[in-house]
């Protein structure tokens, strides 16, 4: 019953939670420009709107232009299940469970570029070109992080990982995943989530032609995963296992914010990147985890 | 003191780093100069070198030349140029990035081989400076501009100089300043020859110096 | 007298001409710094000064055995100056006399440097003095020339000076005498010196001197440069700023032989100096540009130079010979091409034709040099390639022997279609007309045929005190076990 009830408690709190963030950074963006902006709970009223409303279908698009948004959202609230949080730690962990963590990731992303090639539509298909040419590099990056964690920790379970600090490299390799998590996250400089011009956009381009409920569904994924990284950077960067639990939740959440208003700051000082730059920003990210891993490795020996 | 030592090598390290990924010029100059400054404090920390007014004028004297004297001068050329990126590299950014971040693991790996005296295999001293030296290569053969040649030929020259660290307090001042001046007077030729190239050629792309060949 | 004036009296001479004011009155610093060196230099060679083991700066036997011939030819070069400068009246010269004074004082510096810091510092300036001549003409080609000479050299210079601190460390990690980096100390040294970092010394050292001398494959620069300068700046650079960069070879040599790897170190030099000769002949067979032909030529000479030193004693006495012959020879063959590329207008043998009816002295001197860079008895390098021969065959390198003098006839067949390609034929009407501006004066015609005179008399009569000179410097790089 416990374990029923911390996976209802734990389901609850990703569905809640995770679509505050855009709405957090939407205000920063807001403030550093000297705007009001929209409020911070704008994406659940959007969710709420989409939900409503009805489909619409292109006479091309197979069962798969609907599917591939819900695979894609279990999918991302499946790995975000394996995420500990914290103090709370786990519902569900076992050994390798980083592995299929990765993989779901992966699995969401496909899903979502089929829904997009089911369009049908250049735009779509240029967009999920660019957003899986992207993935290639900033998975080497995140495979790499991994490792890192695991010849630090000598474990290959995610509660176990995350709960110490990681040692000599965690500077190398917050760096190294907060580029990640820009890339990921479909973030300035990698792309411009506010864009309005077809030919730039990379990931707002995919979804073009989605929506009402598949639409809300997308949305929502895309703050959990938002939420995963966030989260994922500041267990790795501070030792939240070794604090008292009442600490530990407060530096959670603080950690979080921080992550949060610093994607915000980026978004509003930065100019999005040229294409043809970004593979240099990503290959720098994986540098930034490669030289983690190798200052950990370097550590361990001695 | 040995951290410290370290953390700057390592900073220098990550320099290199910058340079070879950065594209446009002025973070090149910036990058070079930055590891010149920062090169320039080790002197003032190796362990044994006793405050000496003469390492220290030395200290000043290669942060002064390669901090504020060279960027200066690479600056004035470029903006006569009116460039500010490099195009067209040989080797891409890229791949000249995993080039140099190759290198430095190499250069790491290799140290732990070479018969250094104890004091100094604790150091990244040598790794350091093999690191710049390759950088400084990757540089030198991969930009087509003839400013960011010249930047590489300063981060080889930067290695060499981390090298020559080892040597502080055996090698005799009068041969550390000549070097510097040599370095100094280099540069100085070279801007020159930078500046008249930019006027003959109206570019500073060294793709357009193909006249002489067999 | 102190044999710092050799260094002193040139770059004050230097400072002076770049502060004189007169366009037209300066190029007489030229032979008059270069006429009170050469009476210095040859003061000194009658008189050698004691030079004790320790000292930075002396005219120690090696110094004696090569600085004369530099002074010698800076000094002919210098007087040949005089007429080119006054053809060139166009040219501001300021630069390029300062230039020129200022790379006689540093190369003396160079050849007396006993010291490994100061010798690459000496050196290296004398690169860099090197490259206001090499632009001289202005033109885009040369500026080219230019850039890729700095890149090169630059590159040159990086990996001597990694080199000179890896043999520094080697001193330290054997635990001598620390901060003694004098030659003679390091040799002091010897076995004790640490034999990884000796020997990661001796390859650096050797690339980055062998750029400045111009081996191959480093010797990528000398063809541009030489091509695109003056002949007058080919003359001092093949004759005088090579030398520099093959004593400073030998001396690091001598340092590492006395650590024990004398056996590596000969088989190094045998190897570079046969493929820079195989790489010369080969451009030389190729190339349709007199000018870089000489370069090649010079690239080919630097390697006989090297293979001498590889051979021993014997192999290192023709080496000295052949640093003297091969100045001579190659000064006048530079001047006589210089003459010839200023009345034909171009380098290359497309468009030159017919310069025996049109320069007739220049032709002459030109083919006759050609013969006497090409070892044809009676000349210098004739004798002085024999001995080399000779000095192999009897370490029993009969192999790198035969190449060595099948190279040799490949670069005399590459030379001579060259230059009767250019002195042969008819003269087209463009040349005429371009070479009618050009004059030959006694003052572009004389230091040639002297500098051919010169080398015939080498050749033939060596005089008994130049012998000695050699022997000296051979006994101080091989101390007699």
């Amino acid at each position: 019953m416990i374990i029923i009830a911390n996976l209802i408690l734990r389901l609850a709190f990703w569905l809640l939670l995770a679509p505050l963030l855009p709405g957090v950074i939407n205000k920063v963006k807001a403030w550093v420009a000297g705007r009001r902006g929209p409020p911070v709970l704008q994406l659940y009223y959007d969710l709420a709107k989409l939900w409503r409303k009805g489909v619409v279908m292109s006479e091309l698009a197979s069962p798969g232009f609907i599917i591939g948004p819900a695979v894609a959202w279990v999918a991302l609230l499946s790995s975000a299940l394996l995420m500990p949080l914290g103090p709370a730690g786990s519902v569900l962990s076992f050994r390798g469970d980083v592995l299929l963590l990765i993989y779901l990731l992966a699995l969401a992303r496909f899903s979502i570029a089929w829904a997009a090639m089911e369009t049908g539509s250049a735009f779509e298909g240029m967009g999920t070109a660019r957003e899986v040419s992207y993935a290639v590099l900033g998975e080497t990056a995140i495979i790499t992080a991994v490792l890192a964690l695991i010849v630090h920790s000598g474990s290959v379970s995610l509660i176990t990982m995350l709960s110490p600090a990681a040692g000599a490299g965690v500077a190398l390799l917050a760096a190294g995943l907060f580029i990640v998590l820009l890339a990921e996250n479909c973030r300035v400089p990698f792309d411009d989530p506010n864009t309005h011009l077809e030919l730039t956009m990379v990931h707002e381009v995919m979804i073009l032609d989605h929506s009402g409920p598949p639409l809300a569904v997308i949305l929502h994924g895309a703050s959990i995963k938002l939420l995963l990284f966030t989260l994922l950077l500041v267990q790795v960067v501070l030792p939240v296992g070794e604090m008292s639990p009442f600490i530990a939740t407060g530096v959670l959440a603080a950690g979080v914010l921080v992550v949060t208003v610093g994607v915000g700051l980026v978004e509003s000082l930065l100019a999005r990147l040229a294409f043809r730059r970004v593979p240099l920003l990503l290959t720098a990210a994986f540098l930034l985890c490669l030289f983690a891993l190798l200052v950990v490795w370097k550590g361990r020996g001695q | 003191m040995n951290e410290t030592l370290n953390l700057v090598i390592g900073l220098s390290m990550g320099l290199n780093l910058v340079a070879v990924g950065s594209s446009r010029l002025p973070m090149l100059i910036r990058a070079m100069s930055l590891q010149g400054v920062v090169l320039g404090v080790i002197p003032l920390l190796l362990e044994n070198a006793q405050f000496d007014w003469r390492v220290v004028g030395v200290a000043l004297a290669t942060m002064v030349v390669k901090g504020v004297v060279i960027p200066s001068l690479l600056r004035r050329a470029m903006r006569a140029a009116n460039i500010d990126r490099e195009i067209e590299p040989f080797i891409g950014f890229v791949p000249s990035l995993l080039l140099g971040a190759g290198g430095t693991i190499a250069a790491v790996a290799l140290a732990l081989n070479l018969p250094l005296l104890p004091e100094h295999a604790k150091t990244l001293l040598v790794p350091g400076s093999l690191a710049s030296m390759l950088t400084g290569f990757i540089l030198l053969i991969g930009r087509s501009k003839a400013i960011s040649q010249v930047c590489g030929y300063l981060i080889l020259e930067n290695g060499i100089y981390l090298f020559g660290m080892l040597l502080i307090q055996s090698t005799p001042l009068l041969v550390e300043s000549g070097i510097l001046l040599d370095v100094t007077v280099g540069v100085f030729v070279i801007g020159i020859i930078v500046d008249r190239i930019q006027r003959a050629f109206d570019s500073l792309d060294t793709r357009k110096l193909t006249a002489l060949r067999e | 007298m102190n044999s710092i004036l050799l260094i002193i009296v040139p770059l004050a001479g230097a400072v002076l001409a770049a502060a004189w004011p007169d366009n037209r009155t300066r190029p007489w610093f030229l032979p008059v710094v270069g006429g009170a060196h050469l009476a210095l230099t040859f003061w000194f060679f009658i008189h050698p000064p004691l030079v004790t083991p320790e000292t930075w700066l002396g005219f120690d036997p090696l110094a004696r055995a090569v600085l004369p011939v530099v002074s010698l030819l800076f000094l002919i070069c210098a007087i040949y100056g005089l007429s080119y400068l006054r053809i060139r009246s166009e040219r501001p010269n300021r630069v390029f006399v300062a230039s020129l004074l200022a790379i006689l004082g540093l190369l003396s510096a160079g050849h007396q440097a006993r010291q490994l810091g100061l010798l690459w510092i000496s050196t290296e300036a004398v690169t860099l003095a090197a490259v206001p001549l090499l632009h001289f003409n202005n033109t885009p080609r040369a500026y080219e020339a230019t850039w890729k000479y700095l890149l090169v050299g630059g590159t040159g210079m990086a990996l001597s000076l990694l080199g000179s601190f890896c043999l520094g460390y080697a001193s330290l990690s054997g635990g001598g005498n620390v901060g003694n980096l004098t030659f003679a100390g390091l040799s002091a040294q010897g076995p004790e010196l640490s034999r990884p970092w000796v020997l990661t010394a001796w390859v650096l050292i050797l690339a980055g001197y062998g750029t400045k001398m111009g081996l191959a494959p480093m010797h990528t620069w000398k063809p541009d440069a030489y091509g695109e300068a003056p002949g007058i700046v080919g003359a001092v650079m093949a004759g005088g700023v090579t030398t520099v960069a093959f004593t400073a070879i030998l001396r690091v040599r001598s340092v590492v032989a006395a650590s024990g790897e004398g056996a590596i170190v000969n088989r190094t030099l045998l190897v570079i100096g046969l493929f820079s000769i195989l790489v010369a002949a080969l451009f030389l067979l190729g190339t349709r540009d007199f000018k870089r032909m000489l370069a090649y030529s010079s690239v080919e000479h630097m390697g006989i130079l090297i293979i001498g030193a590889a051979l021993g004693g014997a192999g290192l006495w023709a080496s000295l010979f052949h640093v003297w012959s091969n100045a001579l020879t190659k000064g006048s063959l530079f001047m006589s091409a210089g003459n010839i590329r200023r009345a034909a207008g171009s380098p290359s043998m497309n468009d030159v034709r017919g310069m025996a009816a049109i320069t007739p002295r220049s032709a002459a001197l030109f083919v006759t040099g050609m013969f006497a860079v090409t070892a044809c008895p009676p000349f210098g390098p004739f004798f002085s390639e024999l001995l080399v021969v000779r000095a192999g065959l009897a370490a029993k390198h009969s192999v790198a022997i035969a190449i060595f003098l099948t190279c040799l006839l490949f670069a005399f067949f590459g030379m001579t279609r060259v230059v009767f390609g250019i002195v042969d034929g008819r003269p087209s009407p463009t040349t005429k007309e371009q070479s009618k501006k050009f004059v030959e004066t006694l003052g572009v015609v004389a230091p040639p045929l002297i500098l051919l005179g010169l080398s015939v008399w080498l050749g033939l009569f060596t005089p008994a005190i130049l012998r000695d000179a050699w022997s000296a410097a051979v006994n101080q790089l091989f101390p007699a076990p």
